[in-house]
């Protein structure tokens, strides 16, 4: 069992536990206790998602509640050997948010993947309103590079697999210990937001690992980073939104440092090698028909020895686009704005940029997918998503790809 | 309501539809033919069981810095030199140096006889020391090694002719070779020694005894990875710990001796069959015998079968265009052993989708690599050029069946 924190996680069920109890208790008594509802005005950037989530908040107590459980059940097969069906418990997650004094507010976030088989906090911080435009915020931060490892709230999407660019290039959900600021101004339609933070961050395991590729999520598995900076250096993560009530949101993030541990004791190890991260993300609904456009694109770079295998590129790209389509909204049995959708993902990942040396042929190590969907919304809380994938994944030489579907049937809700 | 209805029913047809034909819509398993994976037919249950361990320690198993990597290395796991257990890529290849003749390598203790051009963060790879020739060379495919392995020393004997007594210009020798002890624990039933030495096979001066060393040799040279086989550390040439389970090398021997042998495609077709005819006609077969025959092995399956790499495991002095300088055990430096042509078809899926053939990959195509055939090929190479196109194309063919 891997657990990314330093935290123990019994103890924050249990405390968990304790104030549902309070609320409980507290409801016995008359007191309302309601769901905070999500945010929907236009005001609102990616950047927000972290609070704003359907809490259970009771009037008398500054400690709201919620979480979501996401499960589904899988029938795939890859080169015609079929894998079967599994049922898969893929995420159960904790949120608990207080405010505790005016202008500083905390929340947490502790995720339980595939049963226990990692547990995490992928958030925890403490946040101080200084003015719209300056927040302080420190404890264990989401990096905000891209949209997705901000926003990943299984009940939000319509799909069951996160996008391959998000989880598997980029390291989403990426949370390390760090401190910064973050703020928002507005003017007209116009909505601007920005983020920066210093942060521990990525160590040599992202080019030393049995992924056999560079692989950013690799570094998830140093429970380090939430006592110290592998390489002894900030990791620098910043975004910029922009959001335009009409046109939709678009941001710029950046995320770098340096990675490897290049001293030890007073000795050299190595020099200085640096990772770059650059990303874009929208998201836009067309007012005329509904439809929603999410997507993101990300450029890696790394500094690879180049005494070390090219199997380790220097180089990667991806991106994941979502449409959705929703082709229902009414009332359907007790639900008053139940929605159906149908919706189509495109996942292209390249994990190995740019050409061999000895042949000057392009490197392979890339993916393409794609994932009609249909899902339907009883509230905007709860999704019930049946999904159809079809991957085609190329070895580093660029052979003939192997190709891989999966039926996917689940569910993902708010509680 | 009857829009609810509607549409419900619409998504309750389709995802009806997708439970009847679910396997339907997943993607076909490729045609056996065109790959080299898999297990020989006829094993028993508890060999796929080892079979399958040692498909996963072969193709999945990734060496980190802590799993024992380097620090000096050319590969970080087997497959990647391998992939798909066909032949390496360029980018993946390697150079040996050193050694010039028969009184062994000079530049042992200068990091000889493989060059490790790959190192660890931290550490600086090796370079080629001044004076030492050297080949550059590409991993063979890995399918049917058992059979190759099977084969009896007494009948390579039989197929050599050192004195060229049949005056057809071809004089294939064994190669005569020492061996590490490791080795001489496990010689295969009648193996034959000479003085000391033993029949070697492996490689691509045949320059190895079993698929032990092979593989032994490959962790060690290749991936930087001690065992008690070879517990040397390329890059202090101190002996060390072993950094992989004896197990494990033993799984992985054992997969290698009961990978499947490539199968054929296009077999009867007529073009193919015309140019399995030429095959033979401009002698291309002395060398790329055809049909060899195994003898007792301890793997039931592998026992006294008749099977068509399409080589004859024997040493042959190739011209001086493929002369690099350099030699291993008692080959001279022109000589290299015949290498199996089956599964040749299938290369270019385990290359990128190109052929990269010979010795090193400099022959970007089948008749590319005819056309450097030298030495005792010499006249089979000429019989080519002096085919017609047609005629090319038809053995080209036949060659793209293998």
């Amino acid at each position: 069992m891997k657990t990314f924190t330093y935290y123990n996680p019994k103890t924050y069920i249990l405390g968990a536990l304790l104030i549902t109890n309070l609320l409980l208790h507290s409801q016995k008594k008359s007191v309302d206790i309601t769901r905070v509802k999500i945010d929907t005005s236009a005001t609102q950037l990616n950047m927000d998602a972290t609070y704003n989530r359907p809490f259970l908040k009771s009037g008398k107590v500054a400690v709201a509640l919620g979480g979501y459980l996401e499960a589904n059940s899988m029938y795939s097969s890859e080169d015609g050997v079929s894998e079967g069906l599994s049922f898969q418990a893929r995420r159960l997650t904790l949120f608990m948010s207080a405010t505790i004094s005016k202008r500083i507010k905390f929340l947490s976030e502790i995720e339980f993947e595939d049963g226990t088989k990692e547990i995490g906090i992928e958030f925890a911080a403490i946040d101080v309103a200084l003015h719209p435009a300056l927040n302080l915020r420190g404890g264990i931060i989401m990096n905000p590079i891209g949209a997705f490892n901000q926003n990943h709230d299984g009940p939000k999407w319509e799909f069951v697999e996160r996008p391959n660019m998000a989880s598997e290039m980029l390291p989403a959900t990426w949370s390390n210990a760090g401190f910064g600021v973050y703020g928002k101004t507005y003017k007209g339609k116009w909505t601007l937001g920005y983020e920066a933070y210093l942060s521990n961050g990525f160590d040599n395991t992202i080019i030393n690992n049995t992924e056999n590729k560079t692989f950013l999520p690799a570094a998830k598995e140093n429970e380090e980073r939430f006592e110290e900076s592998n390489s002894g250096k900030a990791l620098l993560s910043g975004k910029i939104a922009l959001k335009n009530r009409k046109f939709g949101e678009l941001g710029f993030s950046y995320m770098g440092g340096v990675y490897n541990k290049f001293e030890a004791g007073g000795a050299v190890l190595d020099k200085q090698r640096k990772l770059h991260v650059f990303a874009i993300d929208f998201n836009t609904t067309l007012k005329k028909t509904g439809t929603y456009i999410v997507g993101e694109y990300a450029f890696v770079s790394v500094d690879v020895p180049e005494t070390y295998t090219q199997q380790y590129g220097n180089k990667q790209q991806g991106f994941f686009l979502d449409i959705v389509q929703p082709i229902l909204k009414q009332k359907v049995l007790d639900w008053e704005k139940a929605t159906l959708n149908i919706a189509l993902r495109l996942d292209y990942v390249d994990w190995n940029l740019g050409t061999f040396n000895e042949t000057q042929t392009n490197i392979g190590e890339e993916l393409w997918a794609i994932t009609p969907a249909i899902s339907f919304r009883p509230t905007s809380q709860s999704v019930f998503r049946l999904n159809y994938r079809y991957q085609w994944q190329t070895d580093v030489l660029g052979n003939p790809p192997g190709m891989k579907a999966a039926w996917l049937f689940g569910f993902s809700t708010y509680f | 309501m009857k829009t609810v209805r509607f549409s419900f029913s619409i998504v309750a047809t389709f995802i009806l539809l997708i439970m009847i034909s679910c396997d339907k819509t997943m993607p076909f398993a490729p045609e056996e033919n065109t790959l080299l994976d898999g297990p020989i037919e006829g094993l028993s249950t508890e060999q796929q069981i080892q079979f399958l361990k040692g498909d996963e320690a072969f193709g999945d198993d990734i060496f980190t810095v802590e799993k024992g990597l380097g620090p000096l290395f050319n590969a970080n796991s087997c497959a990647s030199c391998h992939a798909g257990d066909g032949k390496g890529h360029p980018f993946i290849g390697f150079t040996r140096f050193g050694q010039t003749d028969a009184t062994g390598n000079q530049f042992l203790n200068q990091g000889g006889p493989q060059l490790q051009n790959k190192a660890i963060p931290g550490y600086q790879p090796e370079q080629l020391p001044v004076g030492a020739t050297f080949s550059k060379l590409l991993a063979p495919a890995v399918t049917g090694l058992g059979l190759l392995d099977a084969v009896s020393d007494a009948y390579l004997i039989s197929l050599s002719d050192p004195n060229d007594t049949n005056n057809d210009g071809i004089s294939g020798v064994p190669h005569w070779n020492n061996i590490p002890d490791y080795a001489k624990a496990q010689l295969r039933p009648n193996t034959i020694s000479n003085n000391g030495k033993y029949i070697t096979r492996f490689g691509k001066k045949g320059n190895a005894y079993s698929l032990l060393q092979q593989t032994a040799e490959a962790y060690n040279q290749d991936m930087g990875v001690a065992s008690i086989f070879e517990a040397i550390d390329t890059y202090s040439g101190l002996e060390i710990d072993p950094e992989i389970a004896t197990q494990q090398i033993n799984d992985v021997v054992f997969y290698l001796k009961t990978l499947k042998a490539p199968i054929r495609r296009n077999e009867s077709d007529l073009e193919v069959l015309k140019g399995e005819q030429l095959f033979t006609q401009i002698n291309c077969a002395s060398c790329h015998t055809p049909t060899l025959q195994t003898g007792f092995s301890a793997i039931d399956v592998l026992s006294n079968k008749k099977f068509h790499p399409y080589t004859d495991l024997l040493l042959h002095d190739m011209g001086a265009e493929l002369d690099d300088g350099y030699t291993e055990g008692f080959a001279l430096t022109s000589e290299w052993k015949t290498p199996a042509l089956w599964g040749l078809g299938l290369s270019k899926d385990s290359q990128g989708g190109r052929y990269f053939l010979m010795h090193d990959g400099r022959a970007t195509s089948i008749e590319k690599a005819i056309l450097l055939h030298g030495g005792e090929a010499l006249q089979s190479k000429n019989n080519y050029k002096q085919l017609s196109e047609a005629k090319q194309q038809q053995l080209l063919k036949f060659l793209e069946s293998l």
